[in-house]
């Protein structure tokens, strides 16, 4: 194949569709965004924006409120994930009716979960009347309508889609390393956390990134599941809020310019702290 | 670990739902011997070798080492890790995240060993398979050879009791292929334990083995040194898989044995022909041929393309219409026809001229003609 460097007329011309939709719909919005969350309501250059969201406790907390939410509901997917991802990594009985039954929940879209769970989880849902009767809970009230049933819905969106990255990644490890493990007397635990798990990786950060950022602009759920003006106030509620009842483009720029700059934060964190960990890993054994 | 005085299988035999893998398999590998499973793919060869290893539990039979009993398909299994079993993948299954080092000192690190220990023995295996400076490469950034160097330091650094090979060269090109097989012999010659290779390539096993088995579809076909299944194959199929490409039925005329040497007289496809052996007790196609003699029933001449000469002689002469002729090199490939429509091959030197569709004359050694039994369900 001809594998000249450079740029030449074609390399340019099949480019060119890609780049015009990335300039449209990805880069002039964000500068656009940007741009409105540097300046006033009269077009003027201001750093006033995030100094308002710096100083207003209620807008500092959302940042508090969101990761407080959306980190555990990742973390917790994920941890749950791996073992599901690691057993059926050679494939299962009913393998296609499993996977089908474990992507359901992403077809279903937010509201009809949340939907649901009002109707099952609510004050007179089965749940909460089985709940009772078996003497698990006080009263009627504590599993909607508060931070449980954010979290909870947005796990059920977020799980299936981490685990299905997980099974693709697990499922290409060749099983000889296993065996290979194996045969030079490793435990079962010893291969799956020095063999397995390091090679897992990738993908449990992939995985991680991609719930992580799906959990983090929970909006809906939030708001049917939650308590949007205090506990549950999320920064994607906030940014709502200031575009849509106080027409505050501006502001509404700047909570989601923060919430991009949040995000970037703690997913680079954890490339970090993997960088970190492959490394160690790495390292065991050098004289 | 400590070394073993004997392998013993026992009629192992390993099946999925009605499909048998493996069948009344018997075989005993003793102290410091190569022992290599040969056959096409499907035989079963590969699936005995996991059993071997633990990585398959068998459904009925016996795996023993001296009076440990490893497997018995019931109650008594060690599982693979506590074997102290080396194994080497044809795809060497190297751990693609650690370094060249990390992964040879897998096996020792798991185990606990102290961090001197490992640092001395990694060095010496690394030596061994000539991989000095290469120690902090990732698998990936070696090359096939390299990599199969590091599969075998990493299986023998651990000092396995037992060393299994599971077509351990077929993914290198032929030049490092050969390489490597002598490297494997002189690996296994300085570390004298035993070895059990699984192949396909009969001159891979015939250039290793102490001993040689030959599997079709899960059953054992012949158990011999590689002298043995090279010179007297036991059936048609190892016959086949050892060269012999032309395989005629035959009827015996007569049998005589004087002073060791035996001689029988056979016709087949209009001609006579003599074959001259010596008298084995071993050798276990010749039973079912004597046997096959007495009741009147055929048998198979078995002969190899470089057996067949050009030219008339005394005996075993024998005539075909030459259909096509290829030149090799160092010889010249011929397909024969005979007058019953069936084609020979042979492979002459390249110094005789032969044109197509002439009536070429051909002889064969008496002493290079086999006979093996015509049913080999029998052997």
């Amino acid at each position: 194949m001809d594998r000249r460097k450079g740029w030449s007329a074609e390399t340019i011309g099949f480019l060119f569709p890609a780049v015009v939709f990335l300039l449209a719909v990805f880069i002039y919005p964000f500068i656009y965004a940007v741009q409105l969350s540097l300046t006033d309501s009269e077009g003027a250059f201001t750093l006033g924006n995030y100094v308002k969201f710096f100083t207003d406790l209620v807008e500092l907390k959302t940042v508090w409120i969101t990761l407080k939410i959306s980190l555990p509901v990742t973390i917790l997917s994920i941890v749950l994930a791996i073992p599901i991802a690691y057993f059926m990594r050679r494939g299962i009985k009913h393998e296609k009716l499993v996977t089908f039954l474990m992507m359901l929940p992403m077809t279903l879209g937010v509201v009809l979960i949340a939907e649901g769970m009002i109707t099952y989880f609510g004050r007179n849902g089965w749940v909460m009347l089985l709940l009772e009767q078996l003497g698990l809970v006080a009263d009627r009230s504590s599993l909607i309508h508060n931070y449980f049933g954010v979290a909870a819905s947005l796990f059920i969106q977020t799980f299936p889609m981490g685990l299905i990255i997980l099974i693709g990644y697990t499922s290409g490890i060749h099983s000889s390393l296993e065996m290979a493990a194996t045969m030079l007397g490793a435990t079962s635990a010893q291969t799956f956390w020095r063999v397995m798990f390091p090679l897992m990786m990738p993908g449990i950060l992939i995985a991680f990134a991609l719930n992580f950022t799906s959990a983090f602009s929970v909006f809906t759920s939030a708001i049917m599941l939650g308590q949007p003006t205090s506990q549950t106030r999320v920064m994607a509620y906030a940014a709502y809020v200031h575009a849509y009842e106080y027409f505050d483009y501006n502001f509404c720029s700047t909570i989601c310019i923060l919430m991009i700059i949040v995000q970037l934060i703690i997913i680079g964190f954890v490339f970090a702290f993997r960088n970190r960990l492959y490394k160690g890993a790495s390292a065991v054994g050098k004289g | 670990m400590k070394d073993f005085d004997r392998l013993i299988m026992t009629d192992l035999s390993k099946s999925y739902g009605d499909l048998h893998v493996l069948k009344d398999f018997n075989l005993t590998v003793d102290r410091g011997e190569f022992v290599t499973l040969l056959g096409p793919s499907g035989c079963g060869k590969s699936t005995a070798l996991n059993c071997i290893s633990g990585l398959l539990r068998i459904n009925d039979g016996r795996i023993q080492i001296d009076d440990e009993i490893l497997d018995d398909g019931r109650h008594i299994f060690v599982s693979p890790e506590k074997r102290g079993f080396g194994i080497i993948f044809q795809n060497y299954a190297l751990f693609p995240h650690m370094t060249v080092y990390n992964n040879i000192a897998f096996g020792l690190s798991v185990s606990h060993q102290p961090k001197d220990e490992i640092k001395k023995r990694v060095e010496e295996a690394i030596r061994m398979v000539h991989l000095e400076g290469q120690e902090q490469k990732f698998p990936g950034q070696l090359s096939g050879g390299q990599q199969q160097r590091v599969a075998i330091a990493r299986s023998v650094v651990i000092e396995p009791r037992l060393l299994l090979l599971d077509e351990p060269l077929s993914n290198l090109d032929t030049k490092l292929r050969i390489e490597m097989r002598y490297e494997l012999k002189q690996i296994h010659k300085r570390l004298k334990r035993a070895s059990v290779y699984v192949t396909h390539d009969q001159s891979e096993a015939l250039a290793l083995s102490d001993k040689i088995v030959i599997m079709k579809i899960g059953k054992i076909q012949q158990i011999g040194t590689p002298k043995e299944v090279y010179l007297h194959p036991a059936n048609r199929f190892v016959a086949d898989f050892m060269g012999y490409k032309n395989i005629w039925k035959a009827k015996i005329s007569e049998i005589t044995e004087s002073e060791g040497q035996r001689q029988i007289v056979l016709e087949s496809k209009g001609f006579k022909f003599i074959s001259r052996s010596t008298i084995a007790d071993n050798i276990q196609g010749d039973t079912a041929v004597i046997n096959a003699a007495k009741r009147g029933e055929e048998v198979l001449v078995a002969i190899r393309p470089d057996d067949i000469s050009l030219g008339a002689t005394a005996v075993n002469t024998l005539e075909a219409i030459v259909e096509v002729t290829e030149y090799l090199g160092t010889a010249n490939q011929i397909s024969a026809r005979f007058t019953d429509d069936t084609l020979m091959q042979a492979r002459v030197t390249p110094s005789h001229r032969i044109s197509v569709n002439e009536r070429v004359s051909f002889h064969i050694d008496p002493q290079k003609i086999v006979v093996i039994p015509e049913d080999e369900e029998e052997a």
